[in-house]
């Protein structure tokens, strides 16, 4: 404790420090992600096959089938740990979260609606699911937005959190309707993508996935002052000089943006947005320049470990990872909800 | 009108106190009686047109007449008293007792944790009991009806024992905002565990269809094991009321009056808990009966939970066979899930008062 009080000098030492191990466990695991499937390949010859050798069926599964699926992973877990940060901050709310606020719920309807009125999961599917599962989210969020907006009192957080789940409640209704008229095959890949299964698994998928992430992210990474502002409080951040409102509209179109890029590609992956933030800032403390990039990182880390054991432990049928973060994930959040205040 | 039913409320508290009061009162009382009466004969009237009319209507419109002979005078040879014995019949009996069995327990969790928000579904119940029969459904695919029924109260017990235990071991106690929460997640994580299941085992569609919820499966055999239990449980309810109202009034008052609270709640919960669990494992997923209805009858008939509880009762039937009838007659021949024609009544209303919702986390 005492240490950490130390000067921003020391603080920043040891976020680097974290960042540098977490970049560590991260890169073990990805190589651990790449290592397991029907086809092991042991992590040397992995390495190996990275860098130009191995065998040419090692460099197709490689190429072709695992490492598409990892970027997808990786890009999505810092995509969401980033956006659960920025949502805590922005909300002062701990309990904040992408899934929690009804985001994930507007995704689903959207690609229900897609698989019900184009019935295409090839081809065209790969640019426009992304598309329909990001406006449902923005969607949701716009509905959440106004349901918990007061005058006076700018966005009221007790508000945005049971709006969210009254939002997230219709919009899974509508969702549920569409999707019990679906076919068997579309209810099969449906009922995967909202279990939070990463379906983005074509060198296509990580190329639509990535310009979100490295054009909002370092917009994010830039923004850390008045997150830490903003999360000072209203008065004493507009004190210090940051237009609140503006800041705040402009940050959660930034974290509704990464979410729901992220969700497009991962499927309805719940409670790394809670999780992730909550590790980091246990990790570096409350400063949004530290717990930010480390978030992203407890956010891969995460993200490709539970893609790997839903792939790798539960063989034939593999268990989506939203269902291994949420086994992980909802104790943890109920466990921070009976210690909050 | 909200006023008025407080004031006989107060009136019937204080008449054997106070004899001025009383004088002052009894007027008052007399009319809140005719006022109540009123209410209840409605709503049965109420209950009895919905149920005709959803006897009656349908792929096959049949007239009154016949629907009155086929309840009275069953004969086994004419077609169309066949299709009112065998489908109609046990479906719209069902949705009523369903329908009532929710209600009530929605106002009971409402009155136990002076909760506006408290719901069956919200509050993960529902979850709870779905996640044990997608088990069931995965490992013992051939339990007999009973079983089930038992299993998916367990299931129920065990989410609503998991919400609640948090809920209240917390600093600061069972605030309506956590309750909500910490129930929204326990439903996010059971559901995700239950998808996780039929994935694995390749069941969705097949749970989606129950899950989605619906009395239209509902055969004599399941109604005869459901309805005695249900309708029991309901009268039991009505019973615990009284002690409901006063804990409803805060627990202070509750506590002068010398009543165990932690019985009366713990009792409630299991009563709510056999009362959902059943429902769930009948015809799944419905939630908002019990968070929309209990407040109609609150706004109608006062604050005593011996008069909420009976009239939430016969509202719940209503709103349940009505949205059974409407599911059947939106878009035929096919039929929409009675939850989702629920939520798209219940969404909106609890938004509503989530908006009024002002206490902070």
């Amino acid at each position: 404790m005492s240490r950490s009080l130390g000067t921003g000098d020391a603080r920043r030492t040891k976020a680097w420090l974290v960042c540098m191990v977490l970049a560590g466990i991260s890169f073990v695991v990805i190589v651990l992600g790449l290592n397991t499937g029907t086809i092991r390949i042991p992590p040397l010859r992995v390495l190996d096959t990275l860098f130009g050798g191995g065998s040419g069926r090692d460099h197709t599964v490689l190429f072709e089938y695992r490492l598409p699926r990892i970027v997808v992973t990786i890009l999505a877990g810092a995509g969401l740990g980033a956006a659960g940060a920025v949502m805590q901050g922005l909300s002062r709310n701990a309990l904040a979260d992408p899934g929690v606020l009804g985001l994930h719920a507007g995704a689903a309807l959207g690609l229900v609606m897609f698989v019900s009125f184009f019935r295409d999961l090839e081809g065209s599917a790969a640019v426009l699911i992304p598309l329909f599962t990001f406006a449902g989210g923005v969607v949701a969020a716009v509905l959440i937005v106004l349901l918990s907006y007061n005058r006076n009192r700018g966005i009221v957080p007790v508000r945005l959190i049971l709006s969210g789940i009254g939002v997230a409640s219709g919009l899974s209704a509508i969702t549920l309707y569409w999707s019990l008229r679906l076919d068997e095959d579309t209810y099969a890949f449906t009922a995967r993508w909202l279990a939070g299964s990463v379906w983005g698994r074509d060198w296509i998928h990580a190329a639509a996935l990535l310009p979100w992430i490295v054009i909002v992210l370092p917009y994010v990474l830039s923004q850390t002052r008045s997150l830490n502002n903003l999360s000072l409080g209203d008065e004493t951040a507009a004190g210090i000089g940051t237009s609140v409102k503006r800041q705040r509209l402009l940050l959660l179109g930034a974290a509704v943006a990464l979410s729901s890029a992220s969700v497009s590609m991962a499927g309805g992956i719940g409670f790394i947005g809670l999780i992730a933030p909550h590790l980091a800032r246990r990790l570096v403390g409350p400063m949004y320049q530290h717990l930010l990039p480390v978030a992203c990182f407890v956010g891969i880390v995460i993200l490709v470990t539970a893609d790997t054991i839903g792939r790798s432990v539960f063989q034939p049928n593999a268990i989506p990872a939203g269902v291994v973060v949420a086994v992980v994930g909802a104790p943890y959040f109920l466990f921070l909800l009976s210690r909050t205040k | 009108m909200q006023f008025k039913g407080r004031a006989d409320n107060h009136a019937a508290r204080t008449e054997g106190t106070a004899p001025e009061a009383a004088f002052v009162a009894r007027p008052l009382l007399r009319a809140g009686r005719i006022r109540q009466a009123l209410l209840f004969i409605g709503a049965a009237v109420l209950l009895a047109l919905a149920m005709f009319a959803a006897i009656s209507l349908g792929a096959k419109d049949l007239t009154l007449g016949t629907v009155w002979a086929a309840v009275f005078h069953y004969d086994r040879s004419l077609m169309a008293h066949q299709i009112i014995h065998e489908l109609r019949l046990p479906r719209v009996l069902g949705a009523a007792v369903i329908g009532a069995a929710l209600a009530v327990a929605g106002s009971l969790i409402q009155g136990i944790t002076r909760n506006p928000l408290g719901d069956t579904g919200v509050l993960g119940i529902n979850a709870g009991a779905m996640f044990v029969v997608a088990v069931s459904f995965a490992f013992f695919p051939n339990l007999p009806y009973g079983t089930l029924i038992v299993l998916s109260f367990l299931g129920a017990l065990m989410s609503t024992l998991l919400v609640f235990g948090l809920g209240a071991s917390a600093p600061g106690g069972l605030t309506p905002m956590r309750l909500t929460v910490s129930g929204a997640v326990t439903a996010a994580l059971l559901g995700s565990m239950t998808s996780g299941i039929a994935i694995y085992f390749d069941l969705s569609q097949d749970l989606a269809f129950w899950y989605a919820g619906g009395v239209a499966g509902i055969k004599w055999s399941q109604l005869e094991i459901l309805a005695p239990i249900l309708l029991i449980v309901i009268a039991w309810s009505m019973g615990l009321a009284r002690s409901i109202s006063l804990i409803s009034m805060g627990d202070e008052v509750a506590l002068n009056l010398g009543l165990n609270l932690k019985r009366i709640r713990l009792l409630g919960l299991l009563t709510v808990v056999v009362l959902a669990g059943l429902s769930v494992s009948a015809a799944g997923a419905i939630g908002f009966v019990g968070l929309v209805i209990p407040h109609i009858a609150r706004k109608l008939i006062g604050v005593d939970y011996r008069q909420i509880v009976p009239l939430s009762a016969l509202l719940g039937a209503v709103l349940l066979v009505l949205a059974d009838l409407g599911a059947r007659m939106a878009n035929p021949p096919e039929e929409l899930a009675i939850g989702i024609m629920v939520s798209f009544i219940g969404v909106p209303f609890f938004l509503f008062l989530a908006r009024k919702e002002r206490r902070d986390l």
